[in-house]
Protein backbone atom coordinates (compact mmCIF):
# COMPACT_ATOMS: atom_id res chain seq x y z
CA UNK A 1 0.00 0.00 0.00
CA UNK A 2 1.48 3.04 -1.05
CA UNK A 3 1.11 6.47 0.60
CA UNK A 4 0.28 10.02 -0.76
CA UNK A 5 2.84 11.97 0.56
CA UNK A 6 1.64 14.74 -0.59
CA UNK A 7 -0.90 14.40 2.16
CA UNK A 8 1.00 12.96 4.31
CA UNK A 9 3.94 15.14 4.89
CA UNK A 10 1.66 18.18 6.51
CA UNK A 11 0.39 15.68 8.58
CA UNK A 12 4.01 14.67 9.49
CA UNK A 13 5.14 18.43 10.25
CA UNK A 14 1.70 18.78 12.23
CA UNK A 15 2.70 15.93 14.34
CA UNK A 16 6.29 16.98 15.07
CA UNK A 17 4.85 20.48 16.04
CA UNK A 18 2.71 18.80 18.01
CA UNK A 19 5.12 16.73 19.49
CA UNK A 20 8.09 19.77 20.21
CA UNK A 21 4.61 21.54 22.07
CA UNK A 22 4.43 18.73 24.40
CA UNK A 23 7.58 18.10 25.12
CA UNK A 24 8.53 21.69 25.50
CA UNK A 25 5.71 22.90 27.65
CA UNK A 26 6.11 19.87 29.61
CA UNK A 27 9.55 20.39 29.96
CA UNK A 28 8.94 24.31 31.40
CA UNK A 29 6.12 23.01 33.74
CA UNK A 30 7.87 20.12 35.03
CA UNK A 31 10.94 21.91 35.79
CA UNK A 32 9.39 24.81 37.56
CA UNK A 33 7.20 22.30 39.63
CA UNK A 34 10.34 19.62 39.66
CA UNK A 35 12.76 22.42 41.24
CA UNK A 36 10.13 23.20 43.71
CA UNK A 37 10.01 19.63 44.62
CA UNK A 38 13.52 18.45 44.78
CA UNK A 39 14.20 21.70 46.42
CA UNK A 40 12.21 21.09 49.17
CA UNK A 41 13.40 17.68 49.27
CA UNK A 42 16.91 18.67 50.00
CA UNK A 43 16.47 21.13 52.41
CA UNK A 44 14.14 18.98 54.57
CA UNK A 45 16.62 16.25 54.80
CA UNK A 46 17.65 15.26 57.82
CA UNK A 47 20.97 17.81 58.91
CA UNK A 48 20.12 20.22 56.20
CA UNK A 49 19.30 24.38 56.66
CA UNK A 50 15.47 23.80 56.58
CA UNK A 51 15.32 20.24 58.01
CA UNK A 52 11.40 18.61 58.28
CA UNK A 53 10.89 14.61 58.93
CA UNK A 54 7.78 14.74 58.34
CA UNK A 55 7.80 17.17 55.36
CA UNK A 56 10.66 15.25 53.50
CA UNK A 57 8.72 11.88 54.42
CA UNK A 58 5.91 12.82 52.71
CA UNK A 59 7.53 14.02 49.25
CA UNK A 60 10.03 11.42 49.47
CA UNK A 61 7.03 8.78 49.55
CA UNK A 62 5.08 10.80 47.19
CA UNK A 63 8.16 10.57 44.53
CA UNK A 64 8.79 6.85 45.10
CA UNK A 65 4.81 6.19 44.12
CA UNK A 66 4.49 8.31 41.17
CA UNK A 67 7.91 6.96 39.48
CA UNK A 68 8.01 3.37 39.38
CA UNK A 69 4.32 3.54 37.66
CA UNK A 70 4.73 2.86 33.77
CA UNK A 71 4.07 6.11 32.09
CA UNK A 72 1.41 4.75 30.09
CA UNK A 73 -0.52 3.06 32.68
CA UNK A 74 0.15 6.87 35.09
CA UNK A 75 -1.57 8.48 32.16
CA UNK A 76 -4.76 6.29 31.92
CA UNK A 77 -5.15 6.45 35.76
CA UNK A 78 -5.09 9.82 36.15
CA UNK A 79 -7.71 10.30 33.22
CA UNK A 80 -10.20 11.64 35.87
CA UNK A 81 -7.93 14.19 36.97
CA UNK A 82 -7.18 15.06 33.64
CA UNK A 83 -10.49 15.86 32.63
CA UNK A 84 -11.27 17.99 35.67
CA UNK A 85 -8.17 20.05 35.09
CA UNK A 86 -7.88 20.09 31.31
CA UNK A 87 -11.61 19.44 30.50
CA UNK A 88 -10.99 16.58 28.61
CA UNK A 89 -8.51 13.13 27.91
CA UNK A 90 -8.22 13.91 24.41
CA UNK A 91 -5.59 15.55 22.94
CA UNK A 92 -2.24 17.34 23.37
CA UNK A 93 -3.11 19.38 26.32
CA UNK A 94 -4.78 16.54 27.85
CA UNK A 95 -1.51 14.46 27.18
CA UNK A 96 1.02 17.62 28.90
CA UNK A 97 -1.01 17.37 31.90
CA UNK A 98 -0.02 13.74 32.79
CA UNK A 99 3.30 14.12 31.39
CA UNK A 100 3.68 17.10 33.22
CA UNK A 101 3.52 15.38 36.69
CA UNK A 102 5.62 12.67 35.64
CA UNK A 103 7.91 14.58 34.69
CA UNK A 104 7.85 16.81 37.60
CA UNK A 105 8.74 14.63 39.97
CA UNK A 106 11.20 12.93 38.03
CA UNK A 107 12.93 15.86 37.75
CA UNK A 108 12.60 16.18 41.44
CA UNK A 109 14.90 13.52 41.99
CA UNK A 110 17.23 14.56 39.69
CA UNK A 111 17.60 17.76 41.62
CA UNK A 112 17.81 16.42 44.76
CA UNK A 113 20.22 14.22 43.63
CA UNK A 114 22.32 16.88 42.17
CA UNK A 115 22.24 18.94 45.27
CA UNK A 116 23.64 16.62 47.70
CA UNK A 117 26.34 16.37 45.26
CA UNK A 118 27.32 19.84 46.30
CA UNK A 119 30.24 19.90 48.95
CA UNK A 120 28.37 20.54 52.33
CA UNK A 121 31.55 22.45 52.76
CA UNK A 122 30.13 25.24 49.95
CA UNK A 123 26.69 25.15 52.25
CA UNK A 124 28.43 25.63 55.72
CA UNK A 125 30.73 27.99 54.48
CA UNK A 126 27.82 30.33 52.85
CA UNK A 127 25.86 29.86 56.11
CA UNK A 128 29.32 31.11 58.17
CA UNK A 129 29.43 34.26 55.74
CA UNK A 130 25.72 34.92 57.15
CA UNK A 131 23.54 33.69 54.39
CA UNK A 132 20.21 33.01 55.27
CA UNK A 133 18.34 29.43 53.72
CA UNK A 134 16.71 31.52 51.04
CA UNK A 135 19.90 32.95 49.99
CA UNK A 136 21.92 29.69 50.38
CA UNK A 137 18.87 28.69 47.86
CA UNK A 138 19.89 31.09 45.16
CA UNK A 139 23.21 31.97 45.67
CA UNK A 140 24.73 28.59 45.98
CA UNK A 141 22.86 25.65 45.58
CA UNK A 142 21.02 26.56 42.45
CA UNK A 143 23.81 28.14 40.79
CA UNK A 144 26.63 25.10 41.96
CA UNK A 145 24.32 22.69 40.98
CA UNK A 146 23.53 24.22 37.76
CA UNK A 147 25.92 22.38 35.40
CA UNK A 148 25.02 18.86 36.71
CA UNK A 149 20.78 20.14 36.55
CA UNK A 150 21.11 20.83 32.47
CA UNK A 151 22.55 17.43 31.82
CA UNK A 152 19.62 15.42 33.83
CA UNK A 153 16.97 18.13 32.73
CA UNK A 154 18.52 16.72 29.18
CA UNK A 155 17.64 13.22 30.08
CA UNK A 156 14.43 14.05 31.19
CA UNK A 157 13.56 15.77 27.54
CA UNK A 158 14.75 12.64 26.24
CA UNK A 159 12.79 10.64 28.35
CA UNK A 160 9.52 13.13 27.59
CA UNK A 161 9.65 12.53 23.73
CA UNK A 162 9.44 8.80 24.13
CA UNK A 163 6.32 9.81 26.86
CA UNK A 164 4.63 12.17 24.29
CA UNK A 165 5.09 8.39 22.08
CA UNK A 166 2.94 6.89 24.52
CA UNK A 167 1.00 9.73 24.98
CA UNK A 168 -0.12 9.64 21.08
CA UNK A 169 -1.75 6.54 21.64
CA UNK A 170 -4.84 8.00 24.41
CA UNK A 171 -4.91 10.89 21.47
CA UNK A 172 -2.59 13.35 22.11
CA UNK A 173 -1.16 13.25 18.85
CA UNK A 174 2.68 14.13 17.62
CA UNK A 175 4.86 11.75 15.77
CA UNK A 176 3.82 8.66 17.75
CA UNK A 177 0.62 8.70 17.27
CA UNK A 178 1.64 8.81 13.30
CA UNK A 179 3.85 6.27 13.63
CA UNK A 180 1.56 3.95 15.80
CA UNK A 181 -1.82 4.60 13.41
CA UNK A 182 -0.06 4.56 9.81
CA UNK A 183 3.22 2.70 10.31
CA UNK A 184 2.09 -0.06 12.80
CA UNK A 185 -1.87 -0.58 12.37
CA UNK A 186 -1.78 0.28 8.39
CA UNK A 187 2.05 -1.82 8.19
CA UNK A 188 3.79 0.98 6.09
CA UNK A 189 7.23 1.17 7.04
CA UNK A 190 8.25 4.15 5.23
CA UNK A 191 6.09 5.89 7.32
CA UNK A 192 7.24 4.09 10.18
CA UNK A 193 10.76 5.13 9.49
CA UNK A 194 10.28 8.75 8.48
CA UNK A 195 9.34 9.03 12.40
CA UNK A 196 11.62 7.46 14.15
CA UNK A 197 14.16 9.23 12.01
CA UNK A 198 12.62 12.84 13.02
CA UNK A 199 12.63 11.46 16.47
CA UNK A 200 15.93 10.28 16.48
CA UNK A 201 17.07 13.98 15.07
CA UNK A 202 15.19 15.63 18.26
CA UNK A 203 16.26 13.47 20.56
CA UNK A 204 20.32 14.14 18.97
CA UNK A 205 19.23 17.80 19.08
CA UNK A 206 18.26 18.02 22.46
CA UNK A 207 21.20 16.23 23.48
CA UNK A 208 23.48 18.55 21.98
CA UNK A 209 21.61 21.51 23.39
CA UNK A 210 22.18 19.94 26.41
CA UNK A 211 25.63 19.29 26.35
CA UNK A 212 26.56 22.59 24.86
CA UNK A 213 25.10 24.14 27.91
CA UNK A 214 26.57 22.28 30.70
CA UNK A 215 29.70 22.41 29.11
CA UNK A 216 29.69 26.14 29.10
CA UNK A 217 28.29 26.23 33.09
CA UNK A 218 30.65 23.75 33.85
CA UNK A 219 33.46 24.84 31.91
CA UNK A 220 35.01 21.73 30.59
CA UNK B 1 36.48 38.62 72.96
CA UNK B 2 35.20 35.28 73.15
CA UNK B 3 34.22 33.13 76.20
CA UNK B 4 33.59 29.99 76.96
CA UNK B 5 31.42 29.61 79.89
CA UNK B 6 31.48 25.70 81.09
CA UNK B 7 30.55 24.73 77.37
CA UNK B 8 29.35 21.30 76.50
CA UNK B 9 27.95 19.98 73.55
CA UNK B 10 26.42 16.17 72.87
CA UNK B 11 25.58 14.87 69.71
CA UNK B 12 22.99 11.97 69.25
CA UNK B 13 23.86 9.95 66.83
CA UNK B 14 21.49 7.12 66.61
CA UNK B 15 21.55 6.41 70.45
CA UNK B 16 24.70 6.62 70.99
CA UNK B 17 25.51 10.15 72.75
CA UNK B 18 29.13 11.59 71.97
CA UNK B 19 30.17 14.08 73.94
CA UNK B 20 32.08 16.30 71.57
CA UNK B 21 33.02 19.10 73.82
CA UNK B 22 32.67 18.69 77.58
CA UNK B 23 32.74 21.76 80.28
CA UNK B 24 35.58 24.16 78.19
CA UNK B 25 36.12 27.53 80.06
CA UNK B 26 38.33 29.42 78.01
CA UNK B 27 39.01 33.28 77.01
CA UNK B 28 40.43 34.45 73.76
CA UNK B 29 41.43 38.10 74.19
CA UNK B 30 41.18 40.76 71.68
CA UNK B 31 44.06 40.93 69.41
CA UNK B 32 45.66 37.83 70.18
CA UNK B 33 45.99 34.43 67.96
CA UNK B 34 44.40 32.10 70.23
CA UNK B 35 45.42 28.31 68.60
CA UNK B 36 43.84 25.08 69.40
CA UNK B 37 45.60 22.04 69.50
CA UNK B 38 44.23 18.34 69.63
CA UNK B 39 44.41 15.18 67.53
CA UNK B 40 41.54 14.16 65.41
CA UNK B 41 38.73 14.02 67.29
CA UNK B 42 39.32 15.97 70.54
CA UNK B 43 35.75 18.19 69.62
CA UNK B 44 38.30 21.42 68.32
CA UNK B 45 35.89 21.38 65.05
CA UNK B 46 33.03 21.60 67.32
CA UNK B 47 34.20 24.09 69.54
CA UNK B 48 35.37 26.21 66.96
CA UNK B 49 31.56 25.91 65.29
CA UNK B 50 30.18 27.20 68.42
CA UNK B 51 31.87 31.13 67.70
CA UNK B 52 29.81 31.27 64.99
CA UNK B 53 26.83 29.39 66.01
CA UNK B 54 27.28 26.88 63.27
CA UNK B 55 26.80 24.36 66.23
CA UNK B 56 24.80 25.07 69.64
CA UNK B 57 26.15 24.49 72.85
CA UNK B 58 24.08 21.56 74.76
CA UNK B 59 25.40 23.37 78.36
CA UNK B 60 26.63 26.63 79.35
CA UNK B 61 27.39 29.41 76.95
CA UNK B 62 29.79 31.28 74.77
CA UNK B 63 30.22 34.80 74.34
CA UNK B 64 31.41 36.81 71.97
CA UNK B 65 32.13 40.43 72.12
CA UNK B 66 30.56 40.11 75.51
CA UNK B 67 26.70 38.94 74.03
CA UNK B 68 25.55 35.51 74.87
CA UNK B 69 25.05 33.89 71.57
CA UNK B 70 22.38 31.65 72.85
CA UNK B 71 20.40 35.18 73.23
CA UNK B 72 20.18 36.12 69.26
CA UNK B 73 17.51 35.79 67.00
CA UNK B 74 17.70 33.67 63.56
CA UNK B 75 18.54 37.34 61.71
CA UNK B 76 21.04 38.40 64.35
CA UNK B 77 23.03 35.76 64.23
CA UNK B 78 23.74 36.04 60.77
CA UNK B 79 24.94 39.55 61.72
CA UNK B 80 27.36 38.20 64.07
CA UNK B 81 28.45 36.08 61.57
CA UNK B 82 29.42 38.90 59.44
CA UNK B 83 31.86 39.87 62.47
CA UNK B 84 33.50 36.73 62.44
CA UNK B 85 35.49 35.60 59.23
CA UNK B 86 36.11 32.00 58.74
CA UNK B 87 38.95 30.05 56.79
CA UNK B 88 38.32 26.09 56.25
CA UNK B 89 40.83 23.29 55.41
CA UNK B 90 39.32 22.35 52.18
CA UNK B 91 39.21 26.29 51.37
CA UNK B 92 34.62 25.57 50.08
CA UNK B 93 35.25 28.34 47.40
CA UNK B 94 31.77 28.03 45.43
CA UNK B 95 33.10 27.03 41.99
CA UNK B 96 30.50 28.60 39.80
CA UNK B 97 31.98 31.67 40.74
CA UNK B 98 35.27 33.46 39.19
CA UNK B 99 37.85 34.13 42.46
CA UNK B 100 36.98 38.03 42.41
CA UNK B 101 33.22 36.43 42.64
CA UNK B 102 34.16 34.46 45.71
CA UNK B 103 35.05 37.65 47.47
CA UNK B 104 32.51 39.88 46.30
CA UNK B 105 29.98 37.56 47.44
CA UNK B 106 29.45 37.90 51.30
CA UNK B 107 29.80 41.49 50.26
CA UNK B 108 26.43 40.67 48.01
CA UNK B 109 25.22 39.20 51.22
CA UNK B 110 25.64 42.41 53.20
CA UNK B 111 24.17 44.35 50.58
CA UNK B 112 26.73 46.82 49.41
CA UNK B 113 26.52 48.77 46.49
CA UNK B 114 28.10 47.42 43.49
CA UNK B 115 31.05 50.02 42.51
CA UNK B 116 32.12 49.63 46.23
CA UNK B 117 32.08 45.99 46.31
CA UNK B 118 34.61 46.10 43.12
CA UNK B 119 36.83 48.46 44.97
CA UNK B 120 37.01 46.13 48.33
CA UNK B 121 37.54 43.26 45.75
CA UNK B 122 40.01 44.67 44.51
CA UNK B 123 41.85 46.01 47.44
CA UNK B 124 41.28 42.55 49.18
CA UNK B 125 42.90 40.74 46.29
CA UNK B 126 45.56 43.14 46.26
CA UNK B 127 46.64 42.53 50.11
CA UNK B 128 46.58 38.51 49.42
CA UNK B 129 48.71 39.09 46.26
CA UNK B 130 46.41 37.54 43.65
CA UNK B 131 45.15 40.87 41.94
CA UNK B 132 46.22 39.00 38.76
CA UNK B 133 43.47 35.69 39.15
CA UNK B 134 40.62 38.15 39.66
CA UNK B 135 39.26 36.25 36.42
CA UNK B 136 40.31 32.65 37.33
CA UNK B 137 37.92 30.32 38.66
CA UNK B 138 39.42 28.22 41.92
CA UNK B 139 39.91 24.93 39.58
CA UNK B 140 42.39 27.00 37.75
CA UNK B 141 44.60 28.14 41.22
CA UNK B 142 47.13 25.85 43.61
CA UNK B 143 46.03 24.52 46.77
CA UNK B 144 47.74 27.79 48.89
CA UNK B 145 46.25 30.21 46.31
CA UNK B 146 42.97 29.06 47.56
CA UNK B 147 43.51 29.20 50.96
CA UNK B 148 44.26 33.07 50.01
CA UNK B 149 41.08 33.42 48.34
CA UNK B 150 39.67 31.86 51.44
CA UNK B 151 40.99 34.66 53.60
CA UNK B 152 40.30 37.60 50.96
CA UNK B 153 36.45 36.24 51.20
CA UNK B 154 36.59 35.84 55.10
CA UNK B 155 38.15 39.47 55.76
CA UNK B 156 35.49 41.17 53.37
CA UNK B 157 33.29 42.05 55.54
CA UNK B 158 35.80 43.71 58.07
CA UNK B 159 35.50 41.26 60.82
CA UNK B 160 36.43 41.28 64.27
CA UNK B 161 37.52 38.44 64.49
CA UNK B 162 38.97 35.47 62.04
CA UNK B 163 38.56 31.37 62.33
CA UNK B 164 40.43 29.18 61.24
CA UNK B 165 39.17 25.50 60.52
CA UNK B 166 42.43 23.29 60.20
CA UNK B 167 43.35 25.94 57.25
CA UNK B 168 47.09 24.57 56.65
CA UNK B 169 46.30 21.35 56.73
CA UNK B 170 45.99 20.70 53.37
CA UNK B 171 48.85 22.30 52.06
CA UNK B 172 52.70 21.48 51.78
CA UNK B 173 55.30 22.70 53.99
CA UNK B 174 56.35 25.87 51.95
CA UNK B 175 52.52 26.69 51.20
CA UNK B 176 51.16 26.47 54.86
CA UNK B 177 54.74 29.27 55.94
CA UNK B 178 53.35 31.22 53.41
CA UNK B 179 49.63 31.00 54.87
CA UNK B 180 50.73 30.98 58.48
CA UNK B 181 52.67 34.26 57.64
CA UNK B 182 49.70 35.92 56.22
CA UNK B 183 47.21 35.15 59.06
CA UNK B 184 50.27 36.66 61.27
CA UNK B 185 49.89 39.98 58.84
CA UNK B 186 46.36 39.71 59.33
CA UNK B 187 46.87 40.09 62.78
CA UNK B 188 49.04 42.46 63.09
CA UNK B 189 47.85 44.79 60.29
CA UNK B 190 44.18 45.12 61.14
CA UNK B 191 44.16 43.65 64.67
CA UNK B 192 41.75 41.04 64.30
CA UNK B 193 41.49 38.03 66.24
CA UNK B 194 42.20 35.07 65.32
CA UNK B 195 41.28 31.58 66.82
CA UNK B 196 42.26 28.68 64.62
CA UNK B 197 42.41 25.19 65.07
CA UNK B 198 44.83 22.41 64.41
CA UNK B 199 46.78 19.13 65.25
CA UNK B 200 49.93 20.35 63.62
CA UNK B 201 52.35 21.73 66.78
CA UNK B 202 54.51 23.69 64.45
CA UNK B 203 51.53 26.18 63.18
CA UNK B 204 51.20 26.56 66.86
CA UNK B 205 54.72 27.34 67.72
CA UNK B 206 55.03 30.00 64.61
CA UNK B 207 52.39 32.21 64.91
CA UNK B 208 50.30 31.30 68.05
CA UNK B 209 50.28 33.41 71.51
CA UNK B 210 48.12 31.32 73.31
CA UNK B 211 47.69 27.68 72.87
CA UNK B 212 44.72 25.15 74.33
CA UNK B 213 45.14 21.46 74.29
CA UNK B 214 41.96 19.67 73.75
CA UNK B 215 41.94 15.36 74.36
CA UNK B 216 37.85 14.03 74.53
CA UNK B 217 36.26 17.26 73.96
CA UNK B 218 38.15 18.41 77.19
CA UNK B 219 41.14 21.03 77.48
CA UNK B 220 43.48 19.73 79.47
CA UNK B 221 46.28 22.65 79.08
CA UNK B 222 45.77 26.23 77.87
CA UNK B 223 48.22 29.43 78.58
CA UNK B 224 51.30 30.82 77.10
CA UNK B 225 52.74 29.26 74.29
CA UNK B 226 56.40 29.67 74.96
CA UNK B 227 54.88 28.67 78.78
CA UNK B 228 52.83 25.60 77.75
CA UNK B 229 56.17 24.42 75.24
CA UNK B 230 58.97 24.87 77.80
CA UNK B 231 57.38 23.35 80.52
CA UNK B 232 54.23 21.18 79.76
CA UNK B 233 52.46 19.29 82.13
CA UNK B 234 49.89 17.05 80.35
CA UNK B 235 51.61 14.11 78.74
CA UNK B 236 49.34 14.99 75.21
CA UNK B 237 50.49 18.18 75.58
CA UNK B 238 54.15 16.43 75.60
CA UNK B 239 53.40 14.25 72.80
CA UNK B 240 52.48 17.16 70.70
CA UNK B 241 55.87 19.07 71.30
CA UNK B 242 58.11 16.53 70.47
CA UNK B 243 56.24 16.21 67.10
CA UNK B 244 58.23 19.53 66.68
CA UNK B 245 61.15 19.48 69.04
CA UNK B 246 63.84 16.68 69.53
CA UNK B 247 63.81 15.77 72.84
CA UNK B 248 65.25 12.30 73.06
CA UNK B 249 67.09 9.75 70.35
CA UNK B 250 65.42 6.71 69.90
CA UNK B 251 65.73 3.58 71.95
CA UNK B 252 68.10 2.07 69.41
CA UNK B 253 70.14 5.16 68.96
CA UNK B 254 70.24 5.30 73.22
CA UNK B 255 70.81 1.79 73.77
CA UNK B 256 74.02 1.72 71.63
CA UNK B 257 75.18 5.08 73.74
CA UNK B 258 74.80 2.77 76.78
CA UNK B 259 76.71 0.04 75.38
CA UNK B 260 79.94 1.63 74.00
CA UNK B 261 79.75 3.00 77.66
CA UNK B 262 78.31 6.28 77.31
CA UNK B 263 78.56 8.77 80.16
CA UNK B 264 75.57 9.64 82.45
CA UNK B 265 73.28 11.76 80.16
CA UNK B 266 72.11 15.39 81.51
CA UNK B 267 69.15 17.40 79.79
CA UNK B 268 69.66 21.37 79.72
CA UNK B 269 67.18 23.29 79.14
CA UNK B 270 67.57 27.25 78.16
CA UNK B 271 65.15 29.84 77.92
CA UNK B 272 65.22 33.43 76.86
CA UNK B 273 68.03 35.11 77.30
CA UNK B 274 70.09 32.17 79.15
CA UNK B 275 70.69 30.89 75.55
CA UNK B 276 72.28 33.20 74.33
CA UNK B 277 74.83 33.54 76.76
CA UNK B 278 77.27 30.78 76.54
CA UNK B 279 76.99 29.46 79.64
CA UNK B 280 78.02 25.73 78.90
CA UNK B 281 81.28 26.78 77.63
CA UNK B 282 81.95 29.24 80.69
CA UNK B 283 81.00 27.07 83.27
CA UNK B 284 82.81 23.36 81.62
CA UNK B 285 85.94 25.65 81.36
CA UNK B 286 86.26 27.12 84.92
CA UNK B 287 85.48 23.21 86.84
CA UNK B 288 88.50 21.98 84.04
CA UNK B 289 85.75 19.06 82.45
CA UNK B 290 84.42 18.99 78.82
CA UNK B 291 80.97 19.16 77.61
CA UNK B 292 79.74 17.02 74.40
CA UNK B 293 76.72 17.58 73.17
CA UNK B 294 74.80 14.46 72.37
CA UNK B 295 71.32 15.23 71.10
CA UNK B 296 69.18 18.48 71.25
CA UNK B 297 67.69 21.27 69.26
CA UNK B 298 67.89 25.27 69.97
CA UNK B 299 64.19 26.78 68.94
CA UNK B 300 62.56 29.61 68.11
CA UNK B 301 59.23 30.31 70.17
CA UNK B 302 57.60 33.49 70.30
CA UNK B 303 60.85 35.33 69.35
CA UNK B 304 62.34 34.09 71.73
CA UNK B 305 65.46 31.49 72.75
CA UNK B 306 64.09 27.68 73.70
CA UNK B 307 67.31 25.18 73.72
CA UNK B 308 66.64 21.35 74.88
CA UNK B 309 70.13 19.58 75.31
CA UNK B 310 71.18 16.46 76.02
CA UNK B 311 74.77 16.49 76.82
CA UNK B 312 77.40 14.30 78.53
CA UNK B 313 80.70 15.66 80.99
CA UNK B 314 84.13 14.03 80.21
CA UNK B 315 86.68 14.64 82.92
CA UNK B 316 86.59 14.00 86.71
CA UNK B 317 83.46 12.94 88.51
CA UNK B 318 83.75 15.24 91.59
CA UNK B 319 84.35 18.19 89.15
CA UNK B 320 81.49 17.06 86.99
CA UNK B 321 79.51 17.17 89.87
CA UNK B 322 80.24 20.58 91.07
CA UNK B 323 79.53 22.24 87.66
CA UNK B 324 76.27 20.91 87.45
CA UNK B 325 75.28 21.92 90.52
CA UNK B 326 76.77 25.70 89.26
CA UNK B 327 74.56 24.99 86.12
CA UNK B 328 71.46 24.25 87.90
CA UNK B 329 71.96 28.29 89.42
CA UNK B 330 71.67 29.44 85.56
CA UNK B 331 69.62 26.85 84.04
CA UNK B 332 67.50 24.01 83.82
CA UNK B 333 69.14 20.67 84.39
CA UNK B 334 68.31 17.31 85.16
CA UNK B 335 69.98 13.71 84.93
CA UNK B 336 68.72 11.37 81.71
CA UNK B 337 68.07 7.83 82.66
CA UNK B 338 69.01 5.82 79.46
CA UNK B 339 67.61 2.38 80.98
CA UNK B 340 64.23 3.77 81.29
CA UNK B 341 64.45 5.83 78.08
Amino acid sequence: MGVDWQTFWPRIVEATGQTILMVAVTLVIGSIFGIIIGLLLFVTRKGNILENAFLYQIINFLINIIRPIPFIIFLVAISPLTREVIGTTIGTWAAIFPMSIAAAFSIARVVENNFISIDPGVIEAAKAMGASPLQIIYTILIPEALGPLVLGLTFITISLIDFSAMAGTVGGGGLGHVAMTYGYQRFDTSVMIVTVVILIVLVQLAQWVGNTLSRKILRR
Amino acid sequence: MITFKDVSKTFTIGKREVHAVRNVNLTIEEGEIFGIIGFSGAGKSTLLRLVNVLENPTAGAVEVQGVDLASLRPNEVRKVRRRIGMIFQNFNLLTSRTVAGNVAYPLKLAKMPRAKIKERVEELLRFVGLSDKAKDFPEQLSGGQKQRVGIARALATSPDILICDEATSALDPDTTGEILRLLKKVNKEFGITILLITHEMHVIQSICDKVAVMEDGEVIESGGVFDTFTSPVHQTTKRFIRSVQQDLPSPSLLDEWRQKGGKQLYRIIFKGEVASDPVLSRVTRKHDIDVNIVYGSVQEIQAKFYGNLLVSFDGDEGKTVSAVKELEEIVQIEEVDVAWA
